[in-house]
């Protein structure tokens, strides 16, 4: 325990709380993406998953157990990977008061420089996608994950919805892209020979969760799914 | 050749200080930045005007000590070139280039284009070393290393503590500086006894001068003079992570 804190005391510790937390939220959005695929389903194939995800493994597990564990860990490490990424972005800013008149970039890309704010507009998308799909906001008749299924027709198919749900997922890509990589290299797993694999899994990552989360909100307002 | 150079004046730490705009006359293309600098200070000089301050020593791109933001890039953005090795071919004539000084926390400027590292001193100081037996020295031959760990620990000791990567990054982060010198040490038999205590106080000094955070954006590893690689940081990270783990 004290060495866990003098670690979150250095730099290098509050960023691998920012990889294992930011871990736990790409393993989430992986499985998400997958999950919101059983849109393809049909409204039976999707309610019934919405349902599944409530009973995994009962009688063992009581009702919503897996469902509860997961909320409490996916909202812990959202905690801590914002409250690090805080403390870091003040440090950072502090580090250099007075800045160049001229300043030019070899090897930042925009994903990696604009890392911070891709991942502001993600928590406050994070905190309407609650509202809107947890919580109803702006749906008629909603029915919870009872209807789950018709939620997700109702709610895209106003056009404002699609474009906000698509630049957001955007921005999650764009974060991915950076992110999966720099997990890796804050956490010590990389080196010269991993290099070119967590740079292909982070662009691969960033690229097949835009799409997959995409297609979703497109097939919705295209009339695919209705 | 003709250049309009627009460089950061700066008295003394305590003042404000501002650019200065300075017409640097018939330049050979085949000078160095640092000789160009010369040529207008000796013009300055002549007029009894204050020279322009700017650090050097060695000019062969080894000692570390010339470094300034050329045009937006540290050391001019040439890869593996020192300011004191960039030639002046590399402009065209009636070129405006912008002169300033590394800009972080933790280098003040002390006058002009010199900026205080000391910093660096005191990161080294905290744990970049390693211990040595007196008396009858060792037979060199006596100790294996194993090819790839001498190569990469030459690769990591080819930094020359000049800042670049400092004042490259974004954050001004002194992650690859300090990262080079323990994975310099840390690849060698020799550097085993300290590894982990060196890591911890090293890491921990760098953040007590004031540099930033790591973002991995890269561009530290794109400016460096020696073309240190950013593997050494995950290299850093992964002994700091250890060696917390081990209790250090």
């Amino acid at each position: 325990m004290a060495a866990a804190l003098t670690l979150y005391r250095t730099t290098i510790g509050k960023k691998a709380v920012m990889a294992i937390t930011g871990f736990i939220g790409y393993g989430f959005v992986i499985l998400h993406m997958i999950g919101n695929l059983k849109i393809f389903e049909g409204a039976e194939g999707f309610n019934e998953y919405a349902h599944f995800l409530r009973t995994v493994g009962y009688p063992m597990i009581p009702e919503r157990g897996l469902l509860w564990v997961l909320r409490v860990v996916l909202l812990a490490a959202v905690i801590l990977h914002v409250t690090a990424a805080i403390q870091l972005t003040r440090l950072d800013w502090a580090s250099r008061p007075k800045g160049y008149r001229e300043t030019r970039r070899k090897q930042a890309t925009f994903a990696s420089l604009t890392l911070r704010w891709g991942g502001l507009a993600i928590f406050l998308f994070i905190v309407y996608h609650l509202a809107h799909f947890t919580f109803g906001l702006g749906i008629p008749d909603f029915g919870g994950h009872e209807t789950a299924y018709q939620n997700v027709v109702a709610g895209f198919s106003n056009p404002i919805n699609v474009v906000l749900y698509i630049a957001a997922v955007g921005a999650l890509g764009m974060h991915l892209y950076h992110g999966v990589w720099s997990m890796f290299q804050t956490l010590g797993l990389n080196g010269p020979r991993t290099d070119g694999l967590w740079r292909g899994l982070a662009v691969l990552s960033g690229i097949l969760l835009f799409l997959g989360f995409s297609t979703v909100p497109v097939a919705v307002i295209t009339g695919l799914v209705r | 050749m003709n250049l309009t150079l627009h460089v950061w004046r700066q008295k003394n730490p305590q003042s404000e200080g501002r650019f200065v705009t300075y017409q640097a006359k018939d330049i050979i293309p085949d000078m160095s930045f640092l000789e160009m600098l010369d040529v207008v200070n000796q013009e300055l000089i002549m007029k009894g005007e204050e020279p322009i301050a700017f650090e050097h020593d060695c000019r062969e791109g080894i000692c570390g000590s010339c470094g300034m933001v050329i045009n937006g890039y540290p050391h001019g953005g040439h890869r593996g070139t020192t300011a004191c090795q960039l030639h002046m071919r590399h402009f065209k004539d009636g070129d405006t280039i912008t002169i300033e000084p590394w800009r972080a926390r933790a280098f003040p400027v002390m006058k002009d284009l010199i900026v205080d590292r000391s910093a660096f001193d005191r990161i080294i100081q905290a744990g970049g070393f390693i211990s040595a037996n007196t008396g009858v020295a060792q037979d060199a031959n006596a100790i294996l290393v194993p090819k790839q760990n001498a190569d990469a620990a030459m690769d990591a000791a080819a930094c020359i503590g000049c800042g670049a990567c400092v004042a490259a990054c974004p954050n001004a982060s002194a992650m690859l500086f300090t990262a080079a010198k323990i994975a310099h040490l840390g690849l060698l038999p020799q550097g085993q006894p300290e590894r982990y205590t060196r890591v911890v106080r090293m890491v921990e000094q760098m953040d007590k001068e004031g540099f930033g955070g790591c973002t991995n954006i890269g561009e530290c590893a794109a400016a460096c003079p020696k073309v240190i690689p950013l593997d050494v940081i995950a290299r850093m990270n992964r002994d700091l992570l250890v060696a917390k783990i081990k209790g250090v």
